[in-house]
């Protein structure tokens, strides 16, 4: 069947054009000057504590979106409450709305001049170009995923099994502990890969609230940006192999759980 | 709790935003989204987002078509590559693209600084959303129906018209306006490769990072609150498509 040929050459194809080549490339550019090159690019004072800031904003963030997580899924599926589509929309607007809007958002908020800055500001509390604004913006493009992960495993496991623990005597909490949550552990731990991936990666929202403040606010992918925008090409490139190893371990992880999940 | 946490984390924000590009009345909101830079930055923004969501409409099929219906060696491999945009940071994935076809590259394809160079961007970041919206629907489609038709006397483009395409449409529709909704927004993946070069390559997004970058969060603020309407109509019309067709499983 030469037409069954020519699609799955086509789609391979255009796979190996976007993805697999051009991924392979970053590794090439990031080694064309020897391996010691790009071990100092990724060594330098600035580079470690780049990474450093965004595996903390990343351990802060993923906790947090965890818990409002299952929370949340819990109280879209079995809670009875008025503007359950409001709430649903709202959690999903995340994947949605441009990252830069996302951190914009804060600066009017969180900023001088705006809502909460001059309040902020006279308690001496930093948000915008610190640590805190860093972490809010990551946590609202992050937040959607435990819940998108959670609510479909929820929908799908019904109540039967928590009535009966219930009707034995259960308190909520233990039919929480118990029944409900070892029933929704691999979407929850799906949910917390995709999320950490996200935290990992944040750009956009990052680059609007950090300020840029070299070894100070600068994540990750700041840094691959400052590296590159400053002419330092192979740094870039090094520690884009870093983010990209990252992403990497991410995918292995995506396909273990997902195939737990399905079985 | 939750109510609380979402009102801290994302409405108090947006209400902030909102309130921020509302300041110089509807008049000066108006007169903010319609200086020429930022009208060309949307218009650039809403055609290439439509380009790349019929891209990956057909790609995306063809790819989700593939992976469930052919049979070669490696495709748990090319299944697990096609995450690989969720998982690599944006930055990333622009610089990615810059290594091959950029300035230095070795193929001798420079799309740097052109229009082609955003298209290409946002195809790299949209490229899961079509694939893993059809491909699950596509697993679970009865064969039956087609062999049905087959039997039939129909040919095999008769069959996918009329029996595979219709099953797949709204999982299709549903991937493309996700696309879509991803590319509108998109800011990490085109930020280098594109240039930001105003009413050439600047979409929205780097236009009201440029506006927050020379101190005008007003100008930044109106944009925004019309990228945010535009995210609200996508997610409104993937719902839609969602309970369309899902409408005959309460039945």
């Amino acid at each position: 069947m030469p037409s069954r040929y020519l699609l799955r050459f086509s789609a391979l194809g255009y796979l190996a054009m976007l993805l697999l080549i051009p991924l392979g490339m970053v590794f090439y550019r990031a080694f064309e000057h020897g391996f010691s090159a790009a071990w100092d690019a990724v060594t330098s004072p600035d580079a470690v504590h780049a990474l450093w800031l965004t595996l903390l904003v990343t351990l802060i963030a993923v906790p947090l979106n965890t818990v409002f997580g299952i929370t949340c899924s819990l109280l879209i599926v079995r809670g009875h409450l008025r503007g359950k589509g409001i709430l649903n929309a709202l959690v999903d607007l995340p994947l949605a709305l441009s990252p830069i809007v996302v951190g914009l958002s804060l600066l009017i908020l969180y900023g001088r001049g705006g809502w909460l800055g001059p309040w902020l500001n006279d308690h001496g509390i930093q948000v915008v170009f610190a640590l805190p604004g860093l972490v809010l913006a990551t946590v609202f493009v992050s937040l959607p995923f435990v819940v998108r992960e959670v609510v479909p495993v929820l929908r799908e496991i019904g109540t039967e099994q928590e009535q009966a623990a219930s009707t034995l005597g259960a308190s909520a909490v233990q039919i929480f502990r118990r029944v409900t949550l070892p029933a929704i552990r691999w979407g929850v731990v799906y949910g917390i890969v995709l999320t950490t991936a996200r935290c990992l990666g944040e750009f956009g929202a990052v680059s609007v609230v950090s300020g840029n403040i070299e070894g100070k606010t600068e994540t990750m992918t700041l840094y691959v940006e400052n590296q590159y925008q400053g002419f330092n090409t192979s740094g870039a490139y090094a520690a884009s192999v870093v983010l990209a190893l990252l992403s990497v371990v991410t995918l292995v992880a995506m396909t273990l759980f997902r195939r737990k999940e399905e079985i | 709790m939750v109510t609380g946490y979402l009102s801290v984390i994302v409405l108090l924000p947006l209400a902030a935003l909102v309130w921020e590009a509302h300041k110089g009345g509807l008049s000066g909101f108006w007169k903010t989204i319609t200086a020429p830079e930022a009208v060309a930055a949307i218009e650039l923004t809403l055609v290439v987002s439509v380009v790349v969501a019929l891209i990956n409409a057909i790609a995306g099929t063809a790819i989700a078509w593939v992976l469930v219906r052919d049979k070669f060696a490696g495709k748990s491999f090319v299944n697990t590559l096609i995450d690989l945009p969720f998982a690599l940071p944006t930055i990333v994935a622009g610089l990615t693209l810059l290594a091959l076809y950029g300035p230095v590259s070795p193929v001798g394809i420079n799309v740097a600084f052109t229009r082609i160079s955003v298209v290409m961007a946002l195809l790299f970041v949209t490229l899961p959303f079509v694939v893993r919206t059809v491909q699950p629907v596509l697993t679970e489609l009865d064969r039956e129906m087609e062999q049905a038709a087959a039997s039939l006397g129909a040919n095999r483009f008769a069959i996918f018209r009329r029996v595979v395409f219709p099953n797949l449409l709204p999982a299709i529709l549903s991937g493309v306006a996700l696309a879509f909704a991803r590319a509108v927004g998109e800011f990490g993946s085109v930020v280098l490769i594109s240039g930001n070069l105003p009413f050439k390559t600047e979409v929205a997004s780097v236009y009201i990072f440029s506006q927050v970058e020379s101190d005008d969060p007003g100008g930044a603020a109106a944009v925004s609150v019309l990228l945010l309407v535009i995210s609200f109509i996508a997610l409104l019309a993937i719902g839609a498509v969602r309970r369309y067709a899902t409408r005959h499983d309460a039945e």
